[in-house]
């Protein structure tokens, strides 16, 4: 079934699919990144394919590799039972361009999978209704789960707003509350000590 | 003396002509996961909402990639603290995928038992804070009580009553102790006891169905849409159930039934629950009944496991064996693999990558949470503010799992 499937996207699609390969039973499709809502959007629609549920959609990070991000997701389809894992590669070495075609239209659940993907990666979906971040808050800086974002680094505080009358708190110290406080990275140990001596 | 009643015409009132903006949560009583809905109402109708989520994220897939495949477990605990038991068993069970072996029979009987106990208590939380949440405490009580049997199970087998960190890639860190089949037996009988005495109670309530009949509706083609599984997808009336779909473990060899709503609405996903906790009770017979009372409970591989004890202490081999997968980590081939389970509230995948080395590449977990809550804004959007309560507690959010 899986490669009748694969072999059906290869008609459809001669120039879009760039390697298959299927790993431990997931059939895998690398696709070009432009013909990725096409390709997802004939699957969906497709009778043979009838992919109906995007169970997953996240990003993996290779900073080594030229295009550095390989957006990945998982299809299934409910009535015939199978399942298919799609992947195109996105954006340069510096992390910038990462741009792909947002599934929202076609499934509702690409909304908050892709709102997690750019939050967390800073790949853009284009046409996506609503990009925003969704497990960070909007100050945050950097995207936290590129392998080049370090994951002891400290944040900046967020200016206080200035609202006339009301004393301010006083701000926890940088490494405060962290999950890795203790191992505070140098240039960030130097920076708490002058914020400390101010 | 002056007429009470003064003379209003009613020009004079001013009602107010935009719609109000209100806030629940981040911690509102009634969320019981750390959420926040900002809503527009129209009078008591919601208009727009926008649910934020995230107030829970400690970077879950980002700490998995600083230690070793084994420290992943204490993690996967703190996804669904519900039912981690699931959580745990399904990381293994991703992990061996990738490594191509298969854990003894009596393990894997082991952890099934284990996991449909977990699922017990996860669906026993889910209802009881549900029926809490609409006011009947009683019942609340009585489930509490149930899952806190089960807790007492999880403490004497792993030690831990919520964080047992008891999953091992190749088994399970112990093996069943003496007691856990008769005791397993006596508490499930009990539970169903409970949850007869449930049914009994809330079935013949009127205000309770009244809050939750035709309230909250998901038709089966959006639940799909949204990516909703498990529970909450089986009460919109898709059968999709993992165990049943795509068996692992010893799911194909057991007898037990999947239970499927009809409207979709709060009343059917909470019926689905305590419909789930009985068959999830006659799996845990057949486990039981089925498990070996000796035997290996983990695969002789000296790669994954770690040597016994008299040996890293007695020989040479034992010492370099134990260092190296304590300190280097056990190695998984170079590769990727996606491996789901049913969790307590649906599929629970993993997408793992590894490079070869005894550091995960990428650990992404697919947590059932996320895409429902997602839907979240589809199901309250339209309805009354006094909806908001049931539809969020039948969708039955988990804070670690949905925002890791």
């Amino acid at each position: 079934m899986a490669q009748a499937l694969i072999d059906l996207i290869k008609r459809q699609f001669p120039t879009a699919v760039l390697e298959t390969h299927s790993q431990h039973g997931d059939d895998t499709l690398v696709l070009n990144a432009l013909a990725w809502k096409a390709v997802a959007e004939f699957l969906f629609s497709s009778p043979d394919a009838a992919m109906n549920m995007l169970v997953d959609l996240t990003v993996v990070d290779y900073p080594d590799r030229e295009p550095r991000f390989e957006v990945v997701a998982h299809l299934h389809s409910l009535s015939l039972g199978h399942r298919l894992r799609l992947k195109a590669r996105v954006g340069n070495p510096e992390g910038e361009g990462a741009a792909i075609a947002s599934l929202t239209e076609i499934w509702a659940s690409a909304n908050w999978a892709e709102r997690e993907a750019f939050d967390m990666f800073g790949v853009t979906f284009t046409g996506h209704p609503d990009l925003r971040r969704i497990l960070m808050y909007p100050e945050f800086e950097g995207y936290a789960l590129r392998r080049d974002y370090p994951a002891d680094k400290i944040q900046p505080l967020i200016p206080y707003r200035e609202i006339p009358g009301i004393e301010k708190v006083a701000p926890f110290g940088r490494d405060e509350g962290m999950s890795f406080g203790r191992q505070v990275h140098a240039r960030w140990a130097e920076d708490s000590e002058d914020s400390q001596a101010n | 003396m002056e007429p009470i009643d003064v003379e209003l015409s009613e020009a004079e009132l001013e009602l107010p002509e935009e719609p109000m903006l209100l806030n629940v949560g981040p911690s509102h009583p009634a969320m019981h996961g750390t959420v926040r809905c900002v809503m527009e109402l129209s009078g008591e109708l919601i208009h727009r909402v926008d649910v934020q989520v995230g107030y829970l994220h400690r970077g879950f897939e980002k700490m998995c990639e600083r230690g070793t495949w084994a420290q992943v477990f204490p993690y996967v605990d703190r996804c669904n603290y519900v039912s981690p038991m699931l959580n745990n068993v399904g990381f293994a069970l991703a992990c061996e995928k990738m490594l191509g072996i298969e854990v003894p029979e009596r393990c894997q009987w082991y952890r099934m038992a284990l996991g449909e106990l977990a699922r017990i208590s996860d669906h026993l939380t889910c209802d009881g804070a549900m029926a809490m949440e609409l006011g009947a405490f009683t019942p609340f009580l009585w489930m509490i009580k149930g899952r806190e049997m089960i807790w007492d199970i999880m403490e004497e087998e792993t030690g831990a009553r919520l964080t047992h960190s008891f999953g091992r890639v190749g088994g399970m860190a112990a093996p069943p102790t003496k007691g856990f089949k008769e005791q397993s037996l006596a508490v499930v009988e009990h539970i169903l006891s409970i949850v007869s005495e449930v049914e009994k109670l809330m079935f013949g309530n009127r205000i309770f169905l009244d809050r939750l009949e035709d309230v909250g509706v998901v038709s089966a083609e959006n639940a799909i849409s949204l990516g909703w599984t498990g529970p909450c997808l089986r009460a919109s009336g898709v059968a999709y159930d993992v165990r049943k779909a795509a068996p692992y473990l010893k799911y194909d060899e057991v007898e037990f039934d999947v239970p499927v709503g009809e409207k979709g609405d709060c009343l059917d996903r909470f019926i689905i629950r305590l419909e789930e906790l009985k068959q999830s009770v006659r799996i845990i017979r057949q486990s039981l009944a089925r498990m070996a009372d000796s035997g290996p409970i983990n695969v002789v591989d000296p790669r994954v496991m770690l040597p016994p004890k008299e040996e890293v202490y007695n020989t040479i081999e034992g010492t370099i064996q134990h260092f190296k997968i304590v300190m280097e980590g056990l190695k998984i081939p170079a590769g990727e693999v996606y491996s789901y389970t049913e969790a307590g509230n649906g599929e629970l995948g993993f997408y793992l990558v590894s490079d070869g080395s005894g550091t995960p590449y990428r650990v992404r977990i697919r947590p059932p949470c996320y895409y429902i809550t997602g839907g979240l804004e589809h199901v309250i959007t339209g309805q009354m503010m006094a909806d908001v309560v049931p539809c969020f507690g039948s969708l039955n959010m988990i804070g670690g799992e949905c925002d890791r």
